[in-house]
């Protein structure tokens, strides 16, 4: 392994943990803008133009709050789960291709920290890791509304993970491959995955609610019923820490799903796009361009927020388990069926 | 039974059927409505650059008024003590000496007047109980303080300015 290859990824993933925290940051000054919007207001407008400056102003009060650990609590486990949230909601950022190879300085980078041939499946494991943070926060808060949070976020996870997996299952009989370069390869200008599977991307997205714990499956932390849910009784850091987690996976989600069913970085006519602006600047439009995506996706996580209301309970594990798994086994089945039939012809 | 208003509505509780169900149809119509409203006129008021209009009939903090030669209308009479449902408002009465005819319209007046802030409910009656139009709830929101003891508003605060002075403030600004 070369000394070039070190610094490049190092490089990489510097850029990209600074880019993921400020688009985090940036959520949290764009969901209140949104709601903001949504509801006739007009928002944050104090700090800086626009309140750009708001997220600094959110973070900084965040480090002088008191933080408080209930006397009650599993001080090591309380500590671990806002830290293990966190780590978890990074780790996902590691496979996702950003934009296709890029030529910097005579040299070819790839725009993906790691192109691991399960990248599918790492981002599985990282994802259901994510709820540890929820269980052991709530869990080790010693308080009956965490509690409550904690069990409802691991149940809904759970239920909601199979589902999603069914729905990626049908999108690889499609794509044939497991890795997220290879799969953002195939959808090369505007061959997106949305087309061939429509149905897989509403399941998949409605179980990525679930999965961030966002309206309308924010069961875990619902205000109104559980006071907080798994982080009621976090305070300052901490708590930023949880709030910061699930704009992350929000971040994460969005790139996920860009990339798996809307393209990733490609568009329509991105060939006559790169060959005339060259090896270097074509692939930033590209990356621009799969911004735009994400983006596009928060806001419509933000969207769907201002709008809908909280499922009840079993209104949740009853869409779970009586809806989307059979939708999501329905159209495994069909989509093998289809590919089946086209490959014979 | 028949309704009496003929405005009772008996709502239908059917089972959803296949479309209500899903959920999404009703998701996405509810998501229209929100996504219109993002192109709304924006109800907020950016309050310390603009304020709301106050309504004609806005009572808000009280001011002792001046007859036309800048002397204090008030002749602590106590008619607005007395209506105060709050017991909000004390005075303490002196007579007028003799060269004061220019600071007092009457031969009584108050020496100290004062209105617990915390106490009155902005109800109006000391306005309508005063024979002598001396009291009137023009002025603006009371502001916030730290000490209950700040509340308490003497006749530094309460009577208004005398002409000459307004006069000569409005000279200096413009």
């Amino acid at each position: 392994m070369e000394l070039a290859f070190i610094i490049e990824k190092l490089i990489l993933v510097t850029i990209l943990f600074v880019l993921t925290l400020s688009i985090a940051a940036y959520s949290t000054w764009a969901e209140r803008k949104v709601a903001a919007w949504l509801q006739d207001r007009v928002g944050p407008n104090r700090a800086g133009i626009f309140g750009l400056l708001q997220p600094l102003a959110d973070g900084g009060k965040m480090f002088f709050k008191e933080e408080i650990i209930p006397s009650g609590s599993n001080k090591w486990l309380f500590i671990a789960g806002p830290s293990l949230a966190l780590l978890v909601s990074f780790l996902g950022t590691a496979v996702i291709p950003f934009g296709q190879n890029i030529e910097l300085f005579g040299r070819v980078v790839p725009l993906q920290v790691t192109d691991i041939n399960v990248g599918i499946l790492y981002i599985f494991g990282v994802v259901s890791l994510g709820v540890y943070g929820i269980m052991i926060g709530g869990w080790a808060s010693n308080n009956k509304y965490s509690l409550m949070g904690a069990i409802r976020g691991a149940s809904q996870n759970i239920s909601y993970e199979i589902a999603m997996g069914l729905s990626i299952i049908a999108l690889l009989l499609v794509t044939n491959t497991l890795s997220f370069k290879e799969i953002a390869e195939q959808q090369h200008g505007w061959h997106w995955n949305i087309i061939y599977q429509p149905l897989g991307f509403i399941i998949f997205l409605v179980c990525a609610f679930a999965e961030t714990n966002r309206v309308p499956f924010d069961l875990p932390e619902c205000e109104t019923e559980l006071i907080g849910g798994y982080n009621t009784e976090y305070s300052g850091f901490k708590m930023g820490a949880y709030m910061f987690a699930e704009y992350i996976n929000m971040f994460v989600s969005s790139a996920v799903m860009a990339t798996l069913y809307f393209g990733g970085y490609n568009y329509p006519g991105m060939d006559a796009v790169n060959s005339a602006l060259g090896a270097t600047w074509g692939p930033v439009i590209g990356i621009v361009v799969m911004f735009m995506k994400i983006i596009a996706f928060i806001f419509f996580f933000m969207w769907v927020r201002w709008t809908v209301p909280r499922f009840r309970y079993d209104q949740l594990m009853d869409l779970g388990w009586k809806v989307l798994i059979p939708l999501a086994i329905a159209n495994i089945v069909i989509t093998a069926i289809v590919i089946t039939v086209v490959d014979k012809l | 039974m028949e309704s009496l208003s003929g405005r009772k509505k008996v709502l239908e509780q059917k089972p959803m059927n296949f479309w209500e169900r899903m959920y999404l149809p009703a998701i996405l119509k509810g998501m229209g409505i929100t996504f219109m409203h993002m192109f709304k006129k924006k109800e907020t008021i950016h309050y310390p650059e603009q304020e709301r209009e106050f309504s004609e009939n806005w009572r808000g903090m009280h001011s002792l008024k001046r007859d036309e030669e800048g002397r204090e209308r008030c002749t602590a009479c106590g008619l607005c003590a007395l209506s105060c449902p709050a017991e909000a408002i004390t005075m303490i009465s002196a007579e007028r000496e003799k060269g004061e005819e220019h600071l007092y319209r009457e031969e009584k007046y108050a020496a100290v007047y004062e209105i617990n802030m915390l106490r009155c409910i902005f109800c109006g009656l000391c306005e309508e109980a005063c024979p002598k139009e001396a009291i009137y709830l023009d002025g603006p929101i009371v502001p916030a303080d730290y000490l209950r003891k700040d509340f308490i508003y003497g006749k530094d605060k309460l009577v208004e300015m005398p002409i000459k002075e307004l006069e000569a403030l409005k000279g200096a600004t413009v």
